[in-house]
């Protein structure tokens, strides 16, 4: 292969096509694939949900379906940082509002929002089963409990 | 280095592709085939290893997510350091673990054999534990656990009371083993059960040794954890499934979390034992993606499995199969329900199916299919180790066993607590749960999730079982327990409620889609003081159709938390319509803000930040609010910095 | 074949094994209000209209699943019924927009016959509503999505029947919807307008977009018909008002295709009233097509291809009939060609 036509190859659908390749004979493997997608590209656009359609022969229809029912799917980009503001009864009992009103204050975004320069994806989610230090959120894989409007602000700065 | 799981010596030659019926008992009492008392001294002091003693002194730290989201993975390096610096690394060994379950006093750490629980620790706190419990001998006494009611230190963690009254069967494991290592499971005798029901028992056998148990399903509805096996394993079909349900969806439920994190093996075990008992060979794990930690230990713990042949072909040859794969949730609570969650294996949007057929018939892929939660699973292998009569010496004639509770809310102890079916409500908050924070006042618990209800006080004396709970109108559901004081308003936790509901709603059946929906709004008009009078009985009336004829449990349960609210706080309902009064000043629209003259400071801070711009007053005359340009956003009583201005 | 017997309203009625409770009260003239149910498509089991009482079986079940077995009790108009389904109408109603007046649906409408019956207003509950744009994007179907009430037939027809998939369900819960992927217009997605989805709608989400305005229900008379388009020979009803065909609806009676038709069939009857359509022969001379009658024709026709036989063999002909014609036609287009004209040069175009 000439260097002009590596320079055509995206990296990213390389890696797609291999995650399909593997699911494509296995049953039910629309939703790991998704999910696999979403982490190579970040969220679910258009185009790499008609690929991976394309690639599992499932109708689009279907494909989208999937994409809108469950919390986790993104069709929009998401910031660098995906922050999730637990709402549960255990939070919600213990002041989880009043820290999810400071953050929106602090980020100047509601649940689903990306602040502008790309830092912070807001999410609201019902319980993230760290109850026993409610309130809490979690940023990206680590939960973060025992919040205060106070001490959220300072945690929020520790995220680039 | 050698461990549990080498070979004793080159007589050994069993591999995954030669297993042995034995395998489990020659790891802990072996060898087996051969009689070598070197051998079997070599075994037994690689299991020393793993066992706490004197010699092999272990701490456990949690590293569950709530005490490593206060930061135990620094104390698990620190105590490393530390022990190593002392020179103490040949008597002393730092073992990660899962969740202890007292999340409220986290980061925990466990000393054993002494038993020694440490709270609240923090990195700096370390040097002097290893110097006094190791160097000196003697106890650091700021950290040990002071009970709230009796002021007194907890001398071993089995003192506490929060860990006093528990009955830990399916926790027995939780925080004293590191979940990442499937030895530390075979020395607490894991496996066992899986092997005795390969070697000893039929599948019949195994289904009567469970139906004997009187295991009911942990997950919600209660039934028969053998009775269903065996609709499973009677049904027709060349393929079957087993499920484990870990889409621990319920907000304040975590008990199927702990146990993933912190003992996987021992829902692989019970999978196991029910596939030979069903005759199926794969099973799914249907893990919620929020749960990285129990994903990822759950991964460890299958391909440890795999390696050593109790997991694949020809389980301890005994020719039993089972291939077991985890498949990560996607967001969706209704995916608990079964046919919900079968759906969304196979890749569709997770609605739930008419039945009949029920799973048992034509589950995933149109093959029987039987689906346990986590804890129903963990259960299995205690039943098939010690036998069903020891099991069912614990709970009540109807509900057998052991139900972990998550403790939430406005309770001293929160935390995960295992208790025999049949304590009544009062002793798991007030004796393990050490009462209500802050003095306050007891005013209802929430039971069972989006699905249960609220108890108010006189309910506190109800057992909790199946049966009980359900004639009360709430559930034991997953065994969520919100615990609310007198400052929480229940119509705005019915509220709540119904907006979870309504927003995990599938959307298929129309009472689901649209009644949740309308039942929300008619709570939020009443906590915004619109409510009308012939509002409740509207709201009763829907709650009713909703629960009748809603196609899933999610629609069919959803009304409870409102019925059951209804039903024991309505003067709540009525305060909120007729006096446009919110008894716990909770739901901010009824509230009013007033600055108490006596208390104001006059420093001014409330006015500057009023954004309506309605506080007046100066440095001689204390500041008022005017209640008719008043938006009650709340923002003076949070910057006062003198408790000057009441919410009434 | 085994039988049952079950008591349905204090009658007691025998049925095969395997029916269900719907059936059951179907075969037995008993009326169930239904609008998710379809016999030609899979049980969804959503709209939870159909529901019964049934002894000894918690809540309400619905009827369309429930299998009839021996010595079950059904009730099917007790006021527990009646007051859920009203229930469940009002629900209904109330994300549902009331210009009835100016639907095309009006008078076929399954939700506002059974909304008449239960004496349902929409006053109920008020709040939220659905509110989406409406698929005006294509010549054939109008969609609006918020008179949809989510019964799936559409989704199941487009599946079950046609075999496309291009529309399902997205989002959840009080925003579910149904439509192409990501609810494109008609017009941008994979859809082949066969209208099996129109055919199905129980309500106005879905109609034939050249009806509309053109007459109700109870002004059209339907005529059943065999389609011309191809040889098929699916049956559809002609709508004729005033003499006129306004368009097409299915006939669920239709022996060779059930309700399903294609684009051709469900929409292209406008040619009969078109203004261009061709009503005589036409014949060239002198550079234009001049109007002449059949037996010109045919005459000019005979006459060109004895001279083509005569200058250059029967094999210089070759004949190709049309899908369109009937079996019967065709065979007797074959035997023009084998028997008068003498040449085996005879295909169709649907042979390939």
């Amino acid at each position: 292969m000439c260097e002009a036509c590596e320079d055509l190859i995206d990296p990213k659908e390389t890696e797609l096509d291999a995650v399909i390749a593997r699911h494509v004979r296995e049953k039910g493997a629309l939703i790991p694939v998704l999910q696999k997608a979403q982490e190579i590209y970040g969220y679910l656009p258009a185009e790499v949900l008609k690929h991976v359609g394309r690639g599992l022969r499932i109708p689009l229809s279907k494909i989208y379906g999937v994409v809108t029912f469950y919390a986790q799917f993104r069709l929009m980009p998401m910031g660098r940082n995906v922050l999730r503001v637990c709402l549960g009864t255990a939070c919600h009992v213990r002041g989880g509002a009043k820290v999810l009103e400071t953050i929106e204050q602090e980020l100047g975004v509601k649940d689903g929002g990306t602040t502008e320069d790309q830092r912070f994806t807001l999410e609201i989610v019902a319980c993230i089963g760290a109850c026993g230090l409610a309130p809490t959120m979690m940023i990206n894989d680590e939960v973060h409990g025992r919040l205060t409007a106070e001490n959220v602000t300072e945690i929020l700065s520790k995220y680039e | 280095m050698k461990t549990l799981l080498d070979p004793c010596c080159d007589r050994c030659t069993h591999t995954p592709e030669t297993p042995c019926r034995d395998y489990v008992r020659c790891l802990t009492e072996g060898p087996i085939c051969h009689d070598d008392p070197a051998c079997k001294a070599e075994k037994q002091r690689l299991l020393k290893e793993i066992k706490p003693n004197e010699e092999n002194q272990q701490i456990f730290v949690c590293t569950g997510t709530g005490c490593a989201s206060c930061g135990a993975h620094n104390i698990v390096d620190s105590l490393n350091e530390e022990i190593n610096h002392q020179g103490l690394a040949n008597t002393v060994n730092v073992v990660p673990t899962g969740c202890h379950g007292f999340c409220e006093q986290g980061p925990t750490l466990i000393i054993e054999p002494r038993q020694i629980l440490y709270t609240l620790v923090k990195p700096d706190d370390v040097a002097e534990i290893v110097q006094k419990e190791f160097v000196e001998g003697e106890r650091v006494e700021r950290l040990l656990y002071v009970d709230p009611l009796t002021n007194q230190p907890a001398t071993t963690f089995a003192n506490a009371n929060f860990f006093a009254k528990q009955t830990r069967v399916v926790l027995n494991n939780c925080g004293f083993i590191n979940p990442e290592k499937i030895e530390d499971y075979i020395a607490r005798d894991g496996y066992k059960g899986l092997t005795n029901a390969l070697q000893k028992m039929t599948p019949v056998e195994v289904i009567d040794e469970v139906k004997k148990s009187g295991l009911r399903g942990r997950g919600g509805a209660g039934f028969p954890t053998g009775l269903k096996w065996s609709f499973c394993r009677q049904a027709i079909g060349d393929k079957k499934y087993i499920i484990c349900n870990a889409d621990e969806g319920d907000p304040g439920a975590f008990m199927d979390r702990g146990v993933l994190e912190g003992d996987p093996h021992a829902v692989i075990e019970g999978m196991l034992i029910g596939a030979y008992a069903i005759g199926a060979d794969e099973g799914y794990v249907y893990c919620r993606a929020e749960y990285p930690l129990a994903i990822k230990h759950l991964e460890i713990a299958i391909r440890q499995a795999e390696e050593v042949g109790l997991l694949g072909d020809n389980i301890l040859n005994s020719g039993f199969n089972f291939h077991l794969f985890i498949r990560a949730g996607a967001g969706a609570f209704v995916c608990g329900e079964e046919t919900a969650l079968i759906a969304s294996i196979e890749g569709k949007r997770g609605m739930p199916k008419v039945r009949p057929p029920f799973p048992a018939q034509s589950g995933l892929w149109g093959k029987p299919t039987n689906n346990n939660n986590v804890e129903t699973w963990a259960n299995v292998p205690h039943i098939l180790r010690n036998g069903a009569d020891r099991y069912a010496q614990f709970g009540t004639e109807k509900s057998k066993g052991t139900k972990i509770f998550a403790l939430t809310g406005k309770v001293n102890n929160t935390g995960l607590a295992e208790v025999p079916m049949g304590m009544t409500l009062r002793d798991i908050i007030f004796d393990i749960g050490g009462g209500i924070q802050n003095g306050k006042k007891f005013k209802a618990v929430q039971i069972g999730g989006p699905s249960g209800g609220c108890l108010p006080d006189e309910m506190l004396d109800l057992q909790v079982d199946y049966d009980t709970l359900t004639k009360a109108g709430a559930m034991v559901g997953s065994g969520g327990l919100v615990v609310m004081d007198e400052t929480t308003c229940m119509v705005d936790i019915a509220r709540f409620f119904l907006n979870f509901s309504q927003s995990e709603s599938c959307g298929k059946c129309t009472p689901c889609r649209e009644g949740t929906k309308r039942m929300w709004e008619i709570l939020d008009k009443i906590t915004k003081g619109e409510g009308r009078e012939e509002d409740l009985d509207t709201l009763e009336q829907l709650a009713r159709v909703v629960k009748e004829t809603s196609l899933c449990g999610l629609g069919q349960n959803a009304p409870n938390p409102v019925l059951s609210a209804l039903k024991y706080f309505r003067h709540e309902f009525e305060a909120h319509i007729r006096d446009k009064n919110c008894p716990a000043h909770v739901c901010s629209a009824l509230l009013t803000y007033r600055i108490d003259p006596d208390k104001c400071k006059k420093c001014g801070l409330c006015a500057k930040s009023c954004p309506a711009g309605c506080i007046t007053g100066d440095k001689k005359t204390p500041y008022e609010i005017d209640a008719t340009a008043c938006i009650k956003c709340g923002t003076c009583a949070k910057v006062c910095k003198f408790g000057a201005v009441l919410r009434e | 074949m085994e039988w049952i017997t079950l008591s349905i309203d204090g009658r007691t009625v025998t049925v095969p094994k395997g029916t269900t409770v719907l059936e059951a009260c179907r075969m037995n003239n008993i009326p169930i209000p239904t609008l998710c149910h379809d016999p030609e498509l899979s049980n969804y089991g959503s709209c939870r209209m159909c529901i019964v009482e049934i002894e000894g079986m918690r809540n309400l079940p619905p009827s369309c699943v429930t299998q009839a077995t021996q010595g079950m009790v059904v009730r099917t108009q007790t006021s527990k019924v009646r007051n859920a389904r009203t229930t469940i109408l009002e629900l209904l109603v109330a994300n549902h927009p009331l210009d009835c007046m100016t639907c095309q649906k009006m008078g076929d409408c399954a939700l506002a016959e059974y909304a008449y019956e239960y004496r349902v207003t929409g006053e109920v509950f008020k709040g939220q509503r659905r509110e989406l744009p409406l698929d005006d994007s294509n010549p054939f179907i109008l969609r609006d999505p918020n008179k949809c009430i989510l019964c799936g037939k559409c989704v199941r027809a487009c599946e079950e029947i046609q075999g496309r998939s291009v529309l399902d369900f997205s989002f959840r819960g009080f925003n579910a919807q149904v439509g192409p992927a990501f609810n494109l217009p008609y017009s941008e997605s994979e859809c082949v307008f066969c209208g099996s989805c129109v055919s199905v709608c129980p309500v106005g989400a879905l109609t034939e977009k050249k009806m509309v305005g053109q007459g109700r229900p109870w002004e059209v008379e339907k005529v059943q018909t065999t389609c011309p388009f191809c040889g098929t020979g699916c049956n559809f009803d002609l709508n004729v008002k005033d003499g006129k065909v306004i368009g097409v609806t299915s006939n669920p009676e239709a022996p060779v295709n059930g309700k399903a038709l294609c684009v051709k069939g469900r929409f292209g009857m406008d040619l009969i009233h078109n203004s261009e359509r061709l009503t005589t022969p036409l014949i060239k001379k002198d550079g234009e097509f001049v109007e002449a009658t059949w037996d010109e024709a045919m005459d000019l026709v005979a006459q060109k291809l004895g001279e083509v036989k005569q200058e250059h063999g029967a094999d210089a002909i070759a004949v190709l009939s049309s899908a369109r014609c009937t079996n019967e036609e065709n065979f007797l287009m074959q035997k023009l060609a084998r028997a008068v004209i003498g040449t085996n040069n005879i295909d169709h175009c649907a042979r390939t």
